[in-house]
C-alpha cells in the first residue's frame, strides 16, 4: 500500500464515476515445442535446460514457425467469434531487456491472426438469483513468443529494487503465446470487478475446452493485465488509464479493479490527473503500486519479421478447424441447464464448485441430475474440502456414485447406509454394490427380523407405546432409533413404521 | 591449367576441379594438398592478414580421413579433400567466429551453420576463417577490428569488402575455394578487385542458418573461387533447401556445373544496363567491360541495351533497408549471454553493462549503421524511410522483371574502380558506399549475380564484369561466365592471376 493513495470507497466512486476496463490476457499454448524452435515446451525445473541455440538467439540462428501454434491460435480466434486473417505477418517488437534473447520479441503488430470478435460473460445478478450477461468485444488475438524469466537476488522484495544481481532462466523464452486484447469494456458500472474476473475465467474455461492450454493461472499459463480508467459519465471521453500487470488470480483481478477505481476517484476528486503508468498488484493487502511510468507509444520500432514468411491460413483449413471445435463452456452450460432443470443459482454453484463434469458423467451413468447434484455438492464436496483437493481428485468415480444412488432407489440401502458405503468407496474398498454385498449392509426387509426388533422396542418403551396409542403418532420416532441401532441401521424404516402401527392397531 | 605433381607450390596453383582430379587419379593426396595450403598461408598471410583463424589440426584430420577412406575404396564426394576457407561471419562449431568484431572476440559457437555442415559432409578440409569488414559492413575490409586485409595484387591496396579475406586468400593461392556472403556486393566487388570469381546466388538458394545476420532480407552466402567451374561446384555443395531457414527455396534450379562447362553463348541475349555505365565508372574498367562484351558477341551472343530506371534509387533504398534490419539483428550483442562483456565499475546494471559492452565492442561504421537503422525505424519515420525504401525495392524488382522479358542476362562492370589505397576512402562513408552501386540492385531483387575477371585496368589492377539473371536462373550466370572466362583466358594466354606479382612471403 502506498501511503499516498487517497481511496474513495468503491460504492461512492462508482456512484459518481463511470469505470471503463481494458484487459489483455496472455495464454501459454500447450504445444510440444516452442513457437519458433524445437526446444521442448515443458515446465522444466532445472534452469536453462529447455533451450536450443535458436531459443537463445545465438548469432546466426533463425526462427521456424510452429504450425500447431498457428492452429491453436486460430481455434482461440474462432471460439472468440473473430475474423481469421487471410494473410498475416510476424513483426519484431524491439526493446532491450535481459530476459529477451534477441532484444526483440517476435510478435504480430498490425496484422493479428484474429480480430474483431466478442465473448459473452456471465456474472450473478445483483439480487443473486439470476445471471447477467455482458458482451466483451475482442479487438484482436495475436501470436507471439514469451520471454525468459528474471530472478532478482539480494533485495528484500524479490523485485529489482535493492537486488545485488539477477539470474536469467531462458526455459520460458520462446514459449508460444496468444495475446487477447479487448476493446474498452464499458457499461459495467458497479459490477466492473466481477465482470473483469468473470471475463478472464471465461477465457480460461474456453482454453481448457479447446485443449490449447492447461490454462492454470497459478502456473502462469494465463496472465492478465488489467487497465482501468474513470470518466464522469458514459458520454464523456475516456479517462487516462493505468495498467496493472500480471495479476495472477481471479480474486486478485477483482481486487485490482476495486482498488484502482477507488484510487482513480481519489485523484480525480482532488482535481488531479491520473498518471498513465504500469502498476503491480500486492497480494498482501489488495493494493497496487507504481511500477514504471509508461509513455503511451513506447517506441518498439516495429517492422515485419524478415526471417519468416507470411501466414496465410486457407479458408478450407479455417473451416475444418471451426467444424472440429468442441462445444464451448457457455453453450454447454446452457444446454445442461435445460436438460437438468436446475435453477440459475444451482447451476452457478455447480459450475463454481467444478462439479459440472462429475455431474454430467454421473447422469450419463444412469443417475438423475438432482441426485447427482445432491451427492457431488453435498457429501463429496464436504469430503473434498476436508481433504483439500478438487472434486475430480476424489477416489470415487461418477459411475460409482450412480451405482450408489441406484442402490438407494432400489431400496436396497437407505441414505445413512449409503453415506457409510461412500466412505468405504473413498477408502478404496471397491464398488458400492460389492461393498454392500460383502459386508451385508443391505437394508433388512425380512419381516421376521424386523418384527423381533419391533417387539423388543415395544417391550422396552411402554411409555412411548402409550403415547402412540393415545394419538401421538409422531412418537414412533422414539422407537425407530433403538430399532435402527438393534439392526445396525439396516432396518427398512418405512416397513418398521408399518409394523409398529399394525401391532398397536393405530392408523399412521 | 597447371599440371599437378611435383612440389607443394604447384598444388596450390591448381583449380579445385584439378585438385579433385589429382586426388582421384592418385597423383596427390588430400593431406599433401592440405599441407601445401597451410604452408602457403604460413608463408604469405603475415603480409596479407586474410585469415583470422587457421585451423591446422582440424584441416589435416579431415584430409587424412579422406585419404584413408579413398584408399579403402569408399565412394567420396567429388570435392572431398579440396580445402576451403570460410568467411568469419559464418558460424563454425568449436572454431572461433568473430564476424570481424571485438564484441565476439574469442566466441566459440556451439553449432555449425548449415553450409558448414554440408562442407563437412563433403569432407572438405576447412583451412580457417577469413577476415572481413566488421559485421559485413563495408566495401574494403578496413573496418575489421583485426586489421585490414591486403590485396595480393598490391599490398597497399584494399582487397574489397566486406569479404576481402576470402577473396585475397583465393587470389593469393592460400585456398582454392572460399565461402563469402553478399548483402550489397560483398562477394562480387572483392572478386572484381582481386581478379577472382565471386558469385551471389539467388536469395534463398543457400541456407542462411548460421550466417551471423546483417540484413536478413538481403544476405546470401556464395562461392569465392578462381574459376567459374569451381564456383559452380562449390555452389552445388552448399546450396539447397534447409528447414531451419524459412526463407530457403526448395528446388527449381538447373545444374550449375553443366552450365559452367557448356562454353556456348550462341543466341544468348545480354542486356547492358544503361544506368550502370558511363560517369562514375573508371575509363579502363569500362574498356575491359566493353571488350568482354565484344568477345561474347563474336561468340554468338546478342548484345542489347536495357534501361532499369529505378536503379538510380537502389543505393538510397539499400542504405535504409540494410541498416534498419542490421540495427535489429545486432541488438542481441549486449554482453548478457555470449561474447564480450564490459562491466562498468560504478553501479553496474544490465542497462549499463549493455551500453558499455556495445560502446566498446562495436566499431565506428557499425555504430553509424545501427544509429541510422534505429532512426529509420523510429515511430513516425517508418513510412518515410523503411516503408518507402521497400516500395523502391518493389520498383527495382519490376525493372528486373521487365528487362528479363527481352534479355536472358544483364551485364555491367562489377565495381566503379579498381582497388583503391588502404585509408583512401575510410573517412568518406558516401564515397565508400558508392562502390556497391552496381551490385546492390541484385540484393534488393533477390536475383543472382556473378563477377568474373574482365582484365587489368587502371594501375595494372584487376577489374570485373558482372552478370545478372532472373531469380533461380543461376545456371545462366555459370553459362555466360564460364564461356567468357574461356574466351578471355584464351586471349590472355592463361588465367589473369598468373600475372599477379609474387608475394614477398615469409621466406622459405
Amino acid at each position: 500500500m502506498t501511503a499516498a493513495d487517497t481511496l474513495v470507497p468503491f460504492d461512492d466512486a462508482t456512484d459518481r464515476y463511470d469505470p471503463v476496463l481494458g484487459i489483455e490476457v496472455h495464454v501459454e499454448l500447450g504445444t510440444a515445442t516452442k513457437m519458433f524452435d524445437g526446444a521442448p515446451n515443458v515446465f522444466a525445473a532445472e534452469p536453462n535446460t529447455a533451450i536450443t541455440p535458436v531459443s537463445l538467439g545465438l548469432p546466426g540462428t533463425l526462427p521456424v514457425l510452429n504450425a500447431k501454434a498457428v492452429e491453436y491460435a486460430i481455434r482461440i480466434g474462432l471460439a472468440l467469434n473473430c475474423e481469421i486473417a487471410e494473410s498475416c505477418r510476424f513483426a519484431r517488437k524491439q526493446y532491450f531487456y535481459p530476459d529477451l534473447t534477441k532484444n526483440f520479441q517476435t510478435s504480430q503488430y498490425d496484422e493479428p491472426i484474429a480480430h474483431d470478435g466478442f465473448i459473452d460473460v456471465e456474472i450473478p445478478s445483483e439480487d443473486g438469483d439470476g445471471t447477467e450477461i455482458y458482451r466483451v468485444e475482442i479487438e484482436r488475438a495475436h501470436m507471439e513468443e514469451d520471454a525468459g524469466k528474471n530472478t532478482h537476488v539480494g533485495g528484500s522484495t524479490g523485485r529489482i529494487h535493492g537486488a545485488t544481481h539477477s539470474l536469467v532462466d531462458y526455459n520460458r523464452a520462446g514459449v508460444p503465446l496468444v495475446e487477447i486484447v479487448t476493446r474498452p469494456i464499458t457499461g459495467t458500472g458497479k459490477r466492473a470487478p466481477e465482470v473483469a474476473a468473470a471475463y478472464v475465467r471465461t477465457l480460461r474455461d474456453i482454453f481448457r475446452a479447446l485443449d490449447v492450454s492447461e490454462a492454470r493461472m497459478e502456473r502462469g499459463n494465463v496472465r492478465a493485465d488489467v487497465n482501468v480508467s474513470l470518466r464522469a459519465n458514459p458520454e464523456a471521453p475516456l479517462g487516462t488509464r493505468s495498467e496493472t500487470k500480471n495479476v495472477n488470480s481471479f480474486r486478485s483481478i477483482e481486487k485490482t479493479v476495486r482498488y484502482e477505481i477507488s484510487r482513480h476517484a481519489g485523484i480525480l476528486d482532488e482535481g488531479g490527473s491520473v498518471v498513465q503508468e504500469t502498476r503491480h498488484f500486492h497480494e498482501e493487502d489488495g493494493s497496487t503500486s507504481s511500477g514504471r511510468v509508461k509513455s503511451d507509444a513506447e517506441d518498439y520500432r516495429y517492422f515485419p519479421e524478415p526471417d519468416l514468411v507470411p501466414v496465410a491460413p486457407s479458408r478450407e483449413w479455417v473451416e475444418e478447424i471451426r467444424s472440429s471445435l468442441p462445444e464451448l463452456p457457455a453453450a454447454r452450460r446452457r444446454r445442461l441447464l435445460g436438460e437438468w432443470g436446475f435453477t440459475d443459482l444451482e447451476m452457478r454453484d455447480v459450475t463454481n464448485a467444478g462439479a459440472l463434469d462429475p455431474i454430467e458423467q454421473t447422469v450419463a451413468a444412469g443417475a438423475s441430475a438432482q441426485s447427482a447434484r445432491k451427492w457431488w455438492m453435498g457429501e463429496l464436496a464436504r469430503t473434498a474440502r476436508e481433504q483439500d483437493v478438487e472434486l475430480d481428485a476424489l477416489a470415487v468415480t461418477p459411475a460409482q456414485v450412480a451405482q450408489l444412488q441406484k442402490l438407494i432407489d432400489d431400496k436396497k440401502i437407505n441414505d445413512k447406509i449409503a453415506r457409510t458405503v461412500l466412505g468405504k468407496v473413498l477408502a478404496g474398498e471397491g464398488d458400492p454394490a460389492a461393498i454392500v454385498e460383502a459386508e451385508g449392509l443391505a437394508v433388512v426387509s425380512d419381516d421376521s427380523v424386523l418384527t423381533a426388533a419391533v417387539d423388543q422396542a415395544l417391550a422396552d418403551n411402554p411409555d412411548v407405546v402409550a403415547k402412540i396409542q393415545g394419538g401421538k403418532v409422531q412418537a414412533i420416532g422414539a422407537l425407530i432409533g433403538p430399532i435402527m441401532k438393534a439392526t445396525r441401521g439396516q432396518a427398512d424404516a418405512g416397513r418398521v413404521r408399518e409394523i409398529i402401527l399394525d401391532k398397536l392397531g393405530v392408523e399412521g | 591449367m597447371n599440371s599437378p605433381g611435383s612440389g607443394s607450390a604447384d598444388l596450390t596453383r591448381l583449380s579445385a576441379a584439378a585438385m579433385a582430379a589429382a586426388m582421384a587419379d592418385g597423383s596427390a593426396s588430400a593431406e599433401e594438398i592440405a599441407r601445401a595450403h597451410l604452408a602457403r598461408i604460413a608463408d604469405v598471410d603475415g603480409e596479407l592478414n586474410a585469415f583470422l583463424h587457421v585451423s591446422e589440426d582440424d584441416a589435416l584430420a579431415t584430409a587424412r580421413d579422406v585419404d584413408t577412406r579413398r584408399a579403402a575404396g569408399e565412394e567420396l564426394h567429388p570435392l572431398a579433400g579440396v580445402p576451403v576457407a570460410v568467411k568469419d561471419v559464418v558460424v563454425t562449431a568449436g572454431m572461433p567466429t568473430t564476424a570481424g568484431s571485438r564484441i565476439l572476440e574469442g566466441w566459440i559457437p556451439p553449432y555449425d551453420a548449415t553450409l558448414v555442415e554440408r562442407l563437412r559432409a563433403a569432407r572438405m578440409p576447412i583451412l580457417g576463417k577469413t577476415n572481413m569488414d566488421e559485421f559485413a559492413m563495408g566495401s574494403s575490409t578496413e573496418t575489421s577490428a583485426y586489421g585490414p586485409t591486403r590485396n595480393p595484387w598490391d599490398t597497399d591496396r584494399i582487397p574489397g569488402g566486406s569479404g576481402g579475406g576470402s577473396a585475397a586468400a583465393v587470389a593469393a593461392f592460400e585456398a582454392p575455394l572460399a565461402i563469402g556472403t553478399d548483402t550489397g556486393g560483398s562477394i562480387r566487388q572483392p572478386g572484381a578487385v582481386t581478379g577472382t570469381v565471386g558469385m551471389k546466388p539467388t536469395y534463398g538458394s543457400v541456407s542462411r542458418y548460421g550466417l551471423i545476420a546483417m540484413a536478413s532480407s538481403l544476405d546470401q552466402a556464395g562461392p569465392v573461387t578462381r574459376t567459374v567451374e569451381d564456383a559452380a561446384l562449390l555452389h552445388e555443395v552448399i546450396g539447397g533447401h534447409d528447414v531451419r531457414d524459412s526463407t530457403s527455396l526448395d528446388g527449381g534450379f538447373a545444374s550449375f556445373t553443366e552450365a559452367a562447362r557448356l562454353r556456348d553463348v550462341k543466341g544468348l541475349r545480354i542486356g547492358v544496363i544503361e544506368e550502370l555505365e558511363g560517369e562514375g565508372f573508371a575509363p579502363e574498367v569500362r574498356a575491359r567491360f566493353t571488350e568482354s562484351l565484344a568477345l561474347l558477341e563474336q561468340a554468338g551472343a546478342e548484345i542489347v541495351r536495357v534501361s532499369c530506371p529505378n536503379f538510380r534509387y537502389a543505393l538510397g533504398a539499400y542504405y535504409l533497408i540494410m541498416p534498419s534490419e542490421a540495427s535489429s539483428n545486432l541488438a542481441k550483442f549486449d554482453g548478457m549471454r555470449f561474447g564480450l562483456r564490459v562491466v562498468p565499475e560504478d553501479h553496474p546494471t544490465a542497462e549499463s553493462v549493455m551500453k558499455a559492452t556495445r560502446g566498446q565492442g562495436f566499431g565506428a561504421e557499425v555504430k553509424r549503421r545501427i544509429l541510422l537503422g534505429t532512426y529509420a525505424l523510429s515511430a513516425g519515420y517508418y513510412d518515410a524511410y523503411y516503408g518507402s525504401a521497400q516500395k523502391v525495392r518493389t520498383l527495382v524488382q519490376r525493372d528486373f522483371a521487365a528487362a528479363f522479358e527481352s534479355v536472358d542476362v544483364m551485364a555491367s562492370p562489377t565495381a566503379p574502380t579498381v582497388a583503391f589505397r588502404i585509408g583512401e576512402k575510410v573517412d568518406d562513408p558516401m564515397a565508400m558506399y558508392m562502390n556497391d552501386i552496381a551490385t546492390i540492385p541484385a540484393n534488393l531483387a533477390g536475383t543472382p549475380g556473378i563477377s568474373i575477371p574482365s582484365g587489368l585496368a587502371e594501375d595494372g589492377l584487376p577489374a570485373g564484369i558482372q552478370f545478372l539473371a532472373p531469380v533461380q536462373a543461376d545456371d545462366r550466370l555459370y553459362r555466360v561466365g564460364g564461356a567468357l572466362e574461356a574466351l578471355l583466358e584464351d586471349s590472355w594466354g592463361g588465367p589473369l592471376l598468373d600475372r599477379a606479382p609474387e608475394l614477398k612471403g615469409a621466406g622459405k
